[in-house]
């Protein structure tokens, strides 16, 4: 473990939706197995965030963007970065769990290879991702079956167990868990822990009890702008920005 | 709270939260003139007013308990964060020191019951400043909370020092008067009963001053030292 | 009370309407139906199924050229016509928002609205012309011209129905853009194509304009694309013009297993598409 070093580092990022600026400014940076959680009301630019750093933002119409953001020190947008590859490196939990409905559990899991072309017998990864994402012991006499016959907790513990199989280094999850009950949110939360050992988290959430016990660094955007980050306790307990205060009190609109 | 003027999107909150509010300002009147009665009926030797203070601690005892429920009740109906949150904790600690002041007010008034019963001493003019001193350090306390006033209560928490001091006077002074006559000795270790409750009390008033600072600032300044081995 | 009357009335009056609207669609449909099958039925035997037409003078014979006609001419129509169907319709949702998206779709829009009848004279023009011979790839293209336009609308409608999260998931695991449109877009929209296509397919073996002078008839079996072809209904409209009784009958009976066809692909269509939903829950 590479404990404090920085694994992604944003500088000056801007983004754009056709004259819609989305993002101002944001710089901050993301240690390395840490979890950082991006808060703010609706329309304040926590999913643009996420979506430039494995540039899903870009595939957007009408999107533009500008500042830097870098991965182990390497400019996303330099020459000869491929974002086909980045995204192998950068992992994406959606909001919805979002399970290939043509496949079987087993199929989606592998999914990262299989619609790759990466032919073989990829049963011992899947398993790994699978129990990685603590879902292995729930589905494993069931791979051959349509992910829809699973629960909705489980449809998006699959789809992070999806995620892992390619083996990112980070992974970006937008609000993983607003559909979820709150045991399968728990379980969400749980391992989102367990992940952090291995990887780098960002994770959107409307849900501030869980920004706060899921996460190390909390990043509070509003309006494009990032108002606040810190330590997620510091930003709970004693918010330095009266935007914050106003936001994590719920003193908003 | 009284340092953001802006309305919890939820205003029944802002009601609960008031509420609350209210309820720790009755308890902290309540108990200052529990002290104020206690002292009183101690200085002129009154007997009625004495028992009037053990009477009034029950309504004391019942504010402490709503005031658990309540902060129990908000904690967990609306997860409160930051300066809210501060609130809260802020109004269960401090809750325990009130009370508590409320038990040595009683104390006191016992005390004074029992030295009514015998002649009194000469007068102790440092158990009179005492008593002066340790009410100010509580009315200060007080207000620090009602005004979220962090400057005033440092100031509360440097006053202990003076507190401190006086006690070790009225101390050596209570002890010579039982060595001069060992007829004083009853008496003079009732007064540094007295002489010994006012200065917790006066340590609780410390309590409250170090929790509005927390509440005010979110610092925290109790116990430096223990800080870092955190 | 008298407000609460008129309107039971009205209810009434109006619930009666739409059962009387709903007889007169179903009634010609039975009723064709029943005249189709009352007359064709006593056609159907294996060597109707089998066997060559006779001529009028010998009892007998079949429609089993027709049959295997109609069958090879719309089978051309696929070939030629899902592809581009197909390959259009995709295009169409995937990159159709631009100025050239907008001008294939109004193409399609017309040539949809154009008769079967002309587009039988333009295969004829384009095909039977130049090969100086009426042929069963002429029909085929006839009946591909016909299925494109339907085929590219559904096919659009259907790509657009895969939801947008799905692309993205396939994206965000670092599948190239292309192999997400083959194979998660268009894989998940397939069993509704492949209903559209049943649909379509079914609709041009219905066709008769466009085969009367492209693929013509033919009393003999033909696997030829370049030669004549009998089709079922041309062999309908050539046999139910002539003046002999025997072949108002096979008209009638061909008539049925035109029927019995058409509705068989329906109806799998239909299954297909029932699955589907199923599939998606």
């Amino acid at each position: 473990m590479n404990n404090g070093s920085k694994k992604i580092e944003v500088q000056k990022l801007n983004a754009w939706f056709g004259a819609t600026h989305a993002l101002r400014d944001v710089s901050l940076s993301v240690e390395q197995n840490s979890v950082l959680a991006v808060i703010g009301p609706s329309g304040c630019g926590k999913t643009t965030f996420v979506r430039c750093i494995n540039r899903m933002h870009e595939l957007s119409p009408s999107a533009r963007q500008s500042g830097r953001i870098l991965v182990d020190g390497q400019d996303l947008h330099a020459r000869g970065v491929d974002p086909v590859d980045l995204r192998r490196r950068v992992g994406m939990v959606f909001q919805r769990a979002n399970p290939f409905p043509t496949m079987s559990i087993y199929d989606n899991v592998a999914a990262g290879l299989i619609l790759n072309g990466i032919g073989g017998k990829h049963r011992d990864l899947v398993e790994k991702s699978l129990r990685q994402a603590a879902l292995w012991d729930e589905v494993k006499d069931r791979l051959p079956q349509s992910p829809l016959s699973l629960s909705g907790g489980q449809q998006q513990r699959l789809c992070i167990a999806r995620a892992l199989t390619i083996g990112p280094e980070v992974l970006l999850m937008d609000e993983p868990a607003s559909a979820l009950d709150p045991i399968a949110t728990a379980k969400i939360e749980e391992l989102i822990r367990e992940l952090q050992e291995s990887l780098t988290i960002v994770i959107v959430t409307h849900n501030m009890q869980q920004a706060a016990r899921v996460s190390d660094w909390t990043a509070f955007f509003y309006l494009g702008e990032l108002v606040e980050h810190g330590k997620t306790e510091q930003i709970f307990s004693n918010p330095r920005e009266p935007r914050t205060e106003d936001y994590v009190t719920g003193k908003f609109g | 709270m009284a340092f953001s003027r802006k309305q919890h999107t939820d205003r029944s909150y802002d009601e609960e939260l008031a509420d609350l509010r209210a309820k720790l300002l009755t308890l902290g009147g309540k108990v200052e003139s529990e002290i104020a009665e206690s002292v009183r009926a101690l200085a002129e030797r009154d007997t009625k007013l004495a028992e009037a203070v053990l009477g009034a601690d029950r309504e004391v005892n019942r504010l402490e308990l709503e005031i658990d429920e309540k902060c129990r009740r908000l904690l967990v109906l609306r997860q409160p964060a930051a300066s809210d949150l501060r609130f809260i904790t802020t109004a269960m600690k401090i809750v325990v020191d009130l009370e508590r002041i409320g038990d040595l007010a009683v104390n006191i008034a016992e005390r004074a019951i029992d030295l009514n019963q015998s002649p009194p001493l000469r007068p102790l003019h440092d158990l009179t400043k005492l008593c002066e001193l340790c009410q100010k350090q509580l009315r200060g306390a007080l207000d620090s909370f009602v005004d979220a006033d962090a400057d005033k209560a440092e100031a509360v928490i440097k006053d202990d020092e003076l507190v401190d001091a006086l006690y070790h006077n009225l101390f050596n002074e209570l002890l010579a008067l039982m060595m001069e006559d060992s007829k004083n000795i009853r008496r003079a270790n009732s007064l540094l009963f007295v002489a010994k409750h006012l200065e917790r009390l006066a340590d609780h008033a410390t309590n409250v001053a170090e929790m509005v600072i927390f509440m005010v600032r979110g610092t925290d300044v109790r116990h430096p030292h223990s800080r870092d081995e955190v | 009370m008298k407000t609460l009357a008129r309107r039971k009335f009205w209810n009434g009056f109006m619930t009666g309407l739409c059962a009387l609207g709903l007889v007169a669609a179903v009634a010609p449909l039975a009723s064709l139906l029943w005249l189709v099958i009352s007359r064709g039925i006593s056609s159907l035997n294996w060597d109707f199924f089998t066997q060559l037409p006779t001529p009028v003078s010998e009892p007998g014979g079949g429609v089993a050229n027709a049959i295997g006609g109609t069958l090879y001419i719309v089978g051309i129509a696929c070939v030629l016509g899902v592809p581009i169907g197909v390959g259009a319709g995709v295009f169409l949702a995937e990159r159709g928002d631009g100025k050239a998206g907008e001008a294939i779709r109004f193409m399609a829009e017309v040539l949809s609205g154009v008769p079967s009848i002309v587009v039988g004279i333009v295969a004829y023009g384009l095909v039977v012309l130049p090969m100086r011979r009426f042929s069963a790839l002429a029909g085929g293209v006839g009946l591909a011209v016909l299925m494109i336009p339907p085929l590219a609308r559904s096919t659009e409608e259907l790509v657009r129905l895969v939801p947008r999260t799905l692309r993205e998931a396939s994206l965000a695991l670092g599948v190239p853009e292309w192999r997400t449109s083959l194979r998660v877009v268009i894989r998940t929209a397939l069993p509704g194509i492949l209903t559209a296509i049943l649909l379509g397919v079914a609709r041009a073996a219905g066709e008769t304009a466009p085969l009367l002078f492209t693929s013509l008839n033919n009393q003999f079996w033909n696997w030829r694309a370049d030669r004549p072809t009998a089709s079922l209904t041309v062999q309908i409209f050539n046999y139910a013009v002539s003046p002999f009784e025997e072949w108002h009958r096979q008209a009638w009976g061909a008539a049925l297993v035109l029927l019995l066809l058409v509705g068989t692909l329906s109806a799998a269509a239909r299954f297909l598409a029932r699955s589907r939903v199923g599939a998606r829950r």
